[in-house]
């Protein structure tokens, strides 16, 4: 026979006490996270994608997309790990981030500011995200590094190549590992003089908006430094699409070098529209005409088809950077293997940029052991790091901008394959393509400090 | 001067694409009464007849190479053309160069057939409803039209080059007695504006000197009194939109080499094609390829430095600046008919 002593009281205050034990470690661990926006609180956490899904970028947002998707599963243990083996910092190791498995969210930005802002706003308030990246255009970058700052949430850009993402509108809570058009123009200068001499007349054609403008300037400013003549800077408007009218003035125009500062479909149409009115076989000043497009990529080499064939111009890498420039660059091949065999084709540098600032992104976190916003920035401020496919790498404190090295290119002209388009030139070091805090071309705004948000 | 005359063609050559885009819309307007914001989406389709016709003609055969490797290091894939296999290498070869101008055959029944298939499975529905509901579900059409093909080729721009024989440039300022190099002019811009040209005088010479084209006309100016002759003036209208279809799909064919083909290329001209149509005059066919070849040549005149030292951002505006001092001088359009959207 037993006594029992369990009174209805007694029951309750029994319960109480113990569920008020077994909350208490919960508690206590969300507190170490409180005090900032999305504080991850169960065994996951969720990060925001926001790239272009729709637009005249969707291929390259397509192709962050495969990346994220990539550095995710990498994240959390699953495929081969891709760079996560190479990274020169190893507290990653395939369990998440600080333990808890890695979720994400997609936005669709549309290239357009407004789009991405309010879809950047619904994945913090809806979805929770605790950090977002994308991008493919500098306006949208801008504007959603913005958002992320009021929110206070970290935001890793992913392709901006406009000086003003990390010159007069940088921010503390933003991060950009993509080069700019600074280090674009700091590399070229040299490849440019070597190719083409120093007495060139330039004639520049320029996307009207803020990133078209930067490398407008700065390239003007790298080649003049080199004793080139700028005859006329012409600003064309982002939704043109033939561009002849653009075009034909630069024939009688004195200039014996076009360059093209378009990106994304603009630089596909207005290169074509140069080749169709002759320009590559044009004599100006006694000198062959030259066309230079200071940034593209692989897939608008792709757009351009056969009229890419010699043109010079930049990447923040390439998928060859390794097998050709060697072990400086390693990393390359491991991410070149991991989605080349996932989906069937080598990643463009969109791609790459994204899946290292979802590394960078989760290393922070790890290393800094805390999802908070402002301990992240601590982390990633001044972090040198190497493995991620581009050499030795600076996060530079004083404007969170990466240093590395910029890759030159020039359009192949006898492409063995569908992949095969462009040539690596010259790997410019990145001591040559460093510039101070405080460049005339990067002032007129502030870091600020870090907003851990809620 | 030689920028005046450069900027005039290529005004011309703005002009024959807002031309035969505004031909087609003033068409279907004036017979069956719609205002057809799906237009410029046939205008594209018809681009990526030509894209559809380059792929299937490069079909290939695929067999490893192991003496090289693919970007993976495993074996290369060699792809060889069907055409090139079955015809051998040099007319396969030609095949594939000429692959433009032999879609113009591959488009046109394709976009007869989506036109008809898009005024009987749709507009008709629509014929007696307001204006604003066709903009509507035309519009929709046009999104829905153009995600279609970005699901199936992707939004990069497909590289789609006209003949070898047509690419690069000819020297247009020596015929004229200009120095050389004064006036360089690419080809295939030459020959997009007398293809232009020939459409435009086919469409006209069938509506003027056809029975079918008369009875047309008889229809687009008073339906009833047709009808009541024993006229089946509805089935020659259907058969209008599939010829308006046609048209655009062929100015979309023969543009694909001026500028690669991609899914959004029809709205880039769609307002524009509208603003020609309005200025022209609603429902007036001589009046759309006026106001296209018009409206062409002051925007291309309007990108010229010397025009944009003066009136920064003229060239952004122009179009619309004309368009509406022309409605405020003329509100019918330069060659509009009166009763035409008027109560």
């Amino acid at each position: 026979m037993s006594n029992s002593n369990f009174t209805r009281r007694g029951v309750l205050k029994t319960g109480t006490i113990a569920g008020a034990g077994l909350a208490l470690p919960t508690y206590l661990s969300a507190a170490s996270h409180a005090g900032f926006t999305n504080a991850p609180t169960g065994d996951t956490v969720t990060l925001g994608f926001n790239v272009p899904q729709s637009g005249p970028y969707a291929d390259e947002g397509a192709d962050e997309l495969r990346a994220f998707e990539l550095a995710v599963e990498h994240l959390n243990g699953e495929g081969d790990g891709g760079m996560l083996s190479t990274f020169s910092s190893k507290v990653l190791d395939g369990t998440g981030i600080l333990g808890k498995k890695v979720n994400f969210v997609t936005g669709d930005t549309q290239t357009k500011s407004d789009a991405a802002r309010a879809s950047a706003k619904s994945m913090i308030e809806k979805d929770g995200a605790i950090m977002i990246s994308g991008g493919s255009s500098s306006g949208v970058a801008v504007a959603v590094q913005g958002l992320c700052q009021e929110a206070g949430v970290i935001f890793m850009a992913g392709l901006t190549h406009s000086n003003d993402t990390t010159g007069k509108d940088k921010k503390a809570n933003g991060f950009r590992h993509f080069f700019n058009a600074y280090m674009s123009a700091a590399a070229l200068a040299p490849v440019l003089e070597q190719l083409y001499g120093t007495d060139r007349r330039a004639y520049h054609l320029t996307a009207d908006y803020t990133w078209g403008w930067t490398q407008e300037e700065s390239i003007a400013a790298a080649t003049e430094a080199l004793g080139w003549d700028t005859v006329e800077k012409v600003r064309t408007p982002l939704a043109a699409t033939d561009f002849s009218s653009y075009i034909a003035p630069v024939l009688n125009s004195g200039a014996d070098v076009l360059v093209l500062n378009h990106y994304g479909g603009n630089m596909v149409n207005s290169l074509t529209n140069a080749v169709q009115f002759g320009l590559r076989e044009k004599q100006a000043n006694g000198k062959n005409f030259e066309i230079v497009v200071p940034l593209y990529s692989e897939l608008m080499a792709k757009g351009a088809g056969k009229n890419i064939a010699g043109i010079v111009g930049s990447q923040n890498w390439d998928w060859k950077l390794e097998n050709e420039k060697g072990d400086r660059y390693t990393g390359t091949n491991a991410f070149v293997k991991s989605f080349g065999e996932k989906y069937g084709f080598p990643p463009s540098q969109a791609a790459q940029t994204c899946y290292a600032q979802t590394l960078l992104y989760a290393d922070a976190v790890t290393r800094a052991g805390s999802f908070n916003p402002c301990a992240v920035v601590e982390a990633l401020e001044g972090f040198e790091f190497d493995g991620l496919g581009n050499g030795p790498t600076l996060y530079r404190a004083g404007d969170h901008q990466c240093f590395k090295d910029v890759v030159v290119v020039r359009g192949k002209e006898n492409p063995e394959n569908e992949f095969d388009l462009v040539e690596i030139v010259e790997v410019t070091p990145t001591e040559q393509v460093t510039y101070p805090v405080d460049h005339p071309m990067f002032s007129g705004g502030a870091l600020g400090s870090c907003n851990p948000g809620a | 001067m030689d920028q005046i005359i450069l900027q005039f063609l290529n005004g011309l050559d703005k002009g024959s694409a807002y031309a035969l885009i505004a031909l087609g819309l003033t068409l279907i307007f004036g017979t069956l009464g719609v205002v057809n914001f799906a237009h410029g989406a046939l205008f594209m389709i018809g681009a990526f007849c030509a894209v559809t016709l380059q792929r299937i003609l490069t079909l290939s055969t695929i067999v490893e190479d192991p003496t090289k490797t693919d970007f993976l290091g495993n074996p290369a894939k060699i792809s060889t053309p069907y055409v090139e296999s079955w015809f051998g290498p040099e007319v396969g070869a030609t095949l594939i160069d000429w692959s433009v101008p032999l879609a113009i055959l591959f488009a046109i029944p394709i976009m007869v057939a989506i036109g008809f298939i898009m005024e009987r499975g749709l507009i008709k529905h629509f014929y007696k409803r307001p204006h604003a509901d066709q903009i509507l579900v035309t519009f929709g059409l046009a999104i829905v039209l153009q995600e279609v093909i970005k699901a199936f080729y992707g939004a990069n721009p497909i590289p789609t080059g006209a003949p070898e024989a047509f690419r690069g440039s000819f020297d247009f300022g020596v015929l004229i007695g200009f120095d050389p190099n004064a006036i360089i002019y690419p080809y295939w811009r030459m020959v997009y504006f007398a293809f232009a040209a020939v459409i435009i005088g086919a469409v006209f010479a069938f509506l003027q000197f056809t029975t079918f084209g008369m009875v047309v006309r008889a229809g687009m100016a008073d339906r009833e009194t047709v009808g009541l002759l024993g006229i089946n003036i509805d089935r020659r209208f259907t058969i209008m939109f599939g010829i308006a279809a046609a048209v655009a799909g062929l100015a979309g064919v023969m543009y694909a080499p001026i500028n690669s083909p991609n899914y959004h290329m029809g709205m880039d001209f769609l307002v524009l094609s509208f603003v020609v149509v309005v200025v022209g005059g609603m429902g007036s066919l001589p009046g759309a390829v006026l106001a296209g070849f018009l409206l062409g040549i002051l925007e291309a005149f309007a990108s010229m430095n010397e025009v944009k030292a003066i009136v920064p951002g003229i060239d952004q505006i122009i179009i619309y600046v004309v368009a509406i001092i022309i409605i405020l001088a003329r509100p019918r359009g330069l060659m509009g008919r009166r009763g035409v959207m008027e109560e």
